[in-house]
């Protein structure tokens, strides 16, 4: 095996934050001056108003400085086995140019982290995790030939999402986007260098995750903001981006699961049926982290279950308890949100089994403020298996233009 | 298609046999493949020069279980022994030796204070010891398990609250620190510290000064606490232990093939499928048990990636480093060693004239070197077993520490300096010895390996520390002898209780293979 770690030679410990190769632009354009830390990097909570932003979204596209997000390129004759040994689901099934959504666990079976793999040409893969993981990836590697290279800083990333992102790519110059299908890759010739644009995002709308060198960084957004004022592009920062994730049904690790690698107390941490994953769990393979103890837990049951909630009123139930009708706490909600597309309150909440069936009565105790003056409303929640957000120009191929 | 019914197993080192034997016994097909051409693993008797033989690895017996001895009939399997119950004797260059019978001093200078200390201690550490020994043939707890392992929890909670409230506090006090602060606070004599302290500390990663020893310490002492008496000699060597024990296995019924390494364990989907052997030869079985040491049958025969990561980093880093030397010189005679009546040169000879000399051996051995000035622990089989020598001839056969698994005190210049520093230590014991000696051999730990296909060349397969014992030994969850693929399950030193020739390894995998029978 061969592990380098691209972030040591970028002599890091000179500077606790970096700012990503689009700052000289996320920057001018942050008229709040509003960042936080994420991933060492400097980045927007909002640019200039998070509801406008999020309106971006859904109807014009927004842009999104993705960069922070951890990377590794995977490569080697085992890079396939590594992977299937690494991961729950059947990494054979992403064929080359495609994407797949995937979890990875201990041998407890309890998950680690979640992140997509970009199967980008025949045995070259891109992990993409929310989390830090070369530390886990070393460790998994040994008996493996397999190459690993964490190249967070190398590769620039952009989200762009929304209705109107298929038409700004076309006009970028990347011909025949729109025949992408979703999860698909396609590269596409850009100032000279080459534009990797996958039909992937964390918004559940139409979109594209675009991904290029870092010195090519400006030119790209440069273009995408030229050809895209008359397509409605603005850029997003992560609070917008957090009510799209949510009304997409996407989880964020330490927000909807604390890291298995992480967790101190044993029961904090939660098995990919514990976060309603099992779809995620391919059995057929004979051996991946945590098979043995997720197979065990099939057969035992699971300690919790993962659920969406449409939440009664309008108050965000943020990190709200779960009743049931006889007042005994079931659960914490993990994500809330009002969902200004579904017009719905809603909530993911992980509740103690068996609490979480379609009929079980369930009340989230909210808690909001007015001018100083804390209320509380006892809300009435009901189990939903509906997906939010979910509009057909998601899946639509050909893309459209709106 | 697999062969359920049949079980191989891999490696016929004497827990393989021990199990083979149990489980032919309860009317298993069992296969024992061994890569040698004999079997006994490291318990082996073999010639290292013309005519000369000794015990090629361990050359003392100190806890072969009697249970197992009995049950599997060993005595009327062949074996004998030349000798039992070996005195100790601590070599002191003024002559000045120390001789312990079964821990009393029968010979030597020692103040009152310490004579009086010393048959405290004893009976003391004889007491601790066989709590230690009564865990040997039971399946170690699981934490977190269920109501079986809540049970064994308990006999082990027990067995320490029955030591009673003061011995109980003190076994408390000791089991985790070292041997060199427990000595120091009962005993004068440095000669008496630096014997008893070797007892501590041979075959380990361990000075006197390192915590851990007094429980490796406890360990070598559980035979003589069960009534073993103290170490014995085998007529024939410690292969007449392997050979007693193949007999008894193949009496059972068990076919036992020699000079056949295997290659790999074949798995099919989740489940161990037989073996394969280096010659392409496929063994299908629906049970293997690995007598080979953690590392090699986890990484080398089943393959990393057939584990799930948290568990192959666990082995890969069980501490499996050995630290001993093995010693064989062939003389011409029997060497005189000064001042020491010659009806005692078949004892148990140690040199280790205190506790910092034993430090300082160990400093070296800490950064990669072997000992400047080693410790032994020396025996003359020959002189109870004429078989093993030339008529006049002897054969010595000694333990050298330090000797650690470490690539700059590896290779041909290593042993030659090694050996040459033995041979000065001990003849200046000995004066005259070096000329005795016609042919020599010296085992580094990567020779122990290569030879006896060790991983590090740890007698034991890994350290007895504290951290690798019992429901720990080799790793958390797989210390009940199954391990985590289906039908594949440990029975050597790597697991619990560990090294020494004991069996009970054997014998607690055969009971663990019968009880996954009894439960599927």
């Amino acid at each position: 095996m061969s592990i380098k770690n691209e972030m040591n030679r970028k002599e890091h410990f000179r500077k606790a934050v970096w700012q990503s190769p689009f700052h000289p632009r996320t920057s001018e354009l942050n008229i709040l001056n509003e960042w936080h830390r994420w991933k060492d990097y400097t980045t927007a909570n909002a640019f200039f108003d998070e509801q406008l932003e999020y309106a971006a979204i859904r109807n014009a596209c927004a842009v999104f400085d993705l960069t922070p997000m951890t990377k590794h390129l995977i490569t080697g004759p085992d890079a396939l086995a590594f992977l299937n040994r690494l991961v729950t689901r059947d990494v054979a099934k992403i064929k080359p140019g495609k994407v797949g959504y995937t979890i990875w666990c201990d041998d407890n079976g309890q998950v680690i982290d979640d992140g997509t793999i970009f199967h980008l040409r025949e045995g070259v893969y891109r992990l993409c995790s929310q989390e830090r993981q070369l530390d886990w990836l070393t460790r998994n590697a040994f008996g493996f030939d397999v190459t690993i290279v964490e190249d967070t800083h190398d590769v620039a990333g952009l989200a762009l999402q929304g209705p109107t992102s298929c038409a700004v790519l076309k006009a970028i110059g990347c011909t025949g986007v729109q025949n992408l299908k979703p999860f698909e890759i396609g590269f596409y010739p850009f100032a000279g260098s080459e534009l990797t644009v996958s039909r992937t995002g964390f918004t559940g709308d139409l979109g594209y995750e675009l991904w290029i060198d870092p010195a090519r960084a400006l030119d790209l957004w440069d273009a995408l903001f030229d050809q895209g004022k008359i397509h409605g592009i603005r850029p997003m920062g992560t609070h917008a981006l957090e009510v799209a994730r949510i009304e997409a049904g996407f989880l964020a690790a330490q927000v909807d699961f604390h890291p298995a690698d992480q967790a101190i107390m044993t029961d904090r941490s939660r098995s990919p049926f514990e976060l309603d994953l099992g779809r995620l769990v391919d059995f057929s393979k004979p051996c991946f982290n945590g098979r043995r103890a997720l197979l065990a837990e099939k057969e035992k049951g699971s300690r919790y279950r993962f659920v969406r909630l449409d939440v009664e009123g309008n108050k965000p139930a943020r990190s709200a308890y779960i009743y049931d009708k006889d007042k005994n706490v079931v659960g914490t909600v993990t994500s809330a949100e009002w969902s200004p597309s579904a017009k719905k309150n809603i909530a993911y909440a992980s509740l103690h089994m068996p609490w979480g069936r379609p009929d079980d009565e369930l009340w989230a105790e909210i808690y909001y403020q007015r001018e100083l003056k804390w209320y509380k409303v006892m809300a009435r929640c009901r189990v939903t298996d509906q997906p939010f957000w979910d509009p057909p120009r998601k899946r639509a191929t050909p893309a459209q233009d709106f | 298609m697999t062969d359920r019914n049949r079980i191989v197993i891999v490696g016929g080192g004497h827990n393989g046999l021990v199990c083979a034997a149990y489980l032919a016994r309860a009317g298993r097909e069992v296969t024992v493949v061994e890569a040698a051409a004999q079997v006994g693993g490291a318990a082996v008797t073999r010639e290292f020069a013309p005519g000369f033989r000794a015990s090629g690895c361990a050359h003392l017996l100190y806890q072969l279980d009697r249970g197992i001895a009995g049950e599997l009939k060993l005595e009327s399997h062949g074996l004998r022994f030349a000798r039992r119950s070996l005195k100790t004797v601590a070599l002191a260059l003024e002559g000045d030796h120390l001789v312990l019978d079964a821990g009393k001093p029968v010979a030597g200078t020692l103040s009152e204070a310490d004579r009086a200390g010393l048959a405290t201690y004893r009976a003391r550490m004889l007491k601790f010891a066989k709590v230690v020994a009564r865990q040997h043939n039971r399946k170690p707890p699981r934490l977190g398990g269920g109501r079986s392992d809540l049970m064994g929890a308990a006999m082990l909670g027990l067995d320490i609250r029955m030591l009673g409230r003061e011995d109980m506090r003190e076994f408390l006090r000791i089991a985790g620190i070292n041997v060199f602060d427990v000595l120091e606070e009962i005993f004068d004599s440095p000669l008496l510290k630096g014997a008893l302290a070797l007892d501590a500390v041979m075959g380990a990663n361990l000075g006197p000064r390192s915590n851990n020893s007094v429980l490796s310490l406890l360990h070598r002492l559980s035979g003589e606490a069960e009534g073993n008496g103290g170490p014995a000699i085998p007529a024939g060597g410690m292969g007449a232990v392997s050979e007693a024990l193949a007999a008894s296995a193949r009496a059972a019924g068990a076919t036992i093939r020699t000079g056949v390494p295997v290659k790999r364990i074949t798995l099919e989907a989740d489940r161990v499928s037989g073996v394969e052997l280096e010659t392409g030869e496929k063994l299908s079985a629906g049970t293997v048990v690995s007598n080979a040491d953690p590392a090699t049958t986890l990484l080398r025969l089943v393959g990393a990636r057939n584990l799930e990561t948290g568990f192959v980093h666990r082995i890969r880093h069980f501490r499996h480093k050995g630290m001993a030397a093995k010693l064989h010189l062939a003389l011409e005679a029997l060497p005189t060693v000064a001042r020491l009546s010659q009806d005692l040169a078949g004892e148990r000879l140690v040199i280790a004239p205190d506790l910092v000399y034993l430090e300082h051996a160990f400093d070296a051995a800490k950064y990669g070197q072997t000992s400047p000035e080693p410790a032994l622990e020396i025996t003359i089989p020959s002189l109870h077993d004429k078989s093993l020598a030339p008529a006049g001839k002897h054969v010595l056969s000694a333990v050298v520490l330090y000797a650690p698994y470490d690539e700059r005190a590896n290779g041909d210049g290593a042993r030659r300096e090694l050996l040459d520093r033995s041979l000065a230590v001990l003849d200046r014991h000995a004066p005259g010895l070096r000329r005795q000696v016609v042919a020599s051999e010296l085992l580094l730990p990567a020779d122990i390996e290569r030879e006896f296909r060790i991983t590090g060349g740890h007698w034991h397969h890994g350290e007895l520390a504290l951290d690798q014992f019992m429901m720990l030994r080799p790793a958390p969850g797989a210390a009940q002898y199954q391990m985590p693929i289906g039908g594949l399950f440990l029975c050597g030193a790597g697991c619990h209780p560990g090294g020494g020739v004991m069996g009970s390894a054997g014998r607690n995998a055969a009971n663990a293979v019968l009880a996954t029978e009894r439960a599927a």
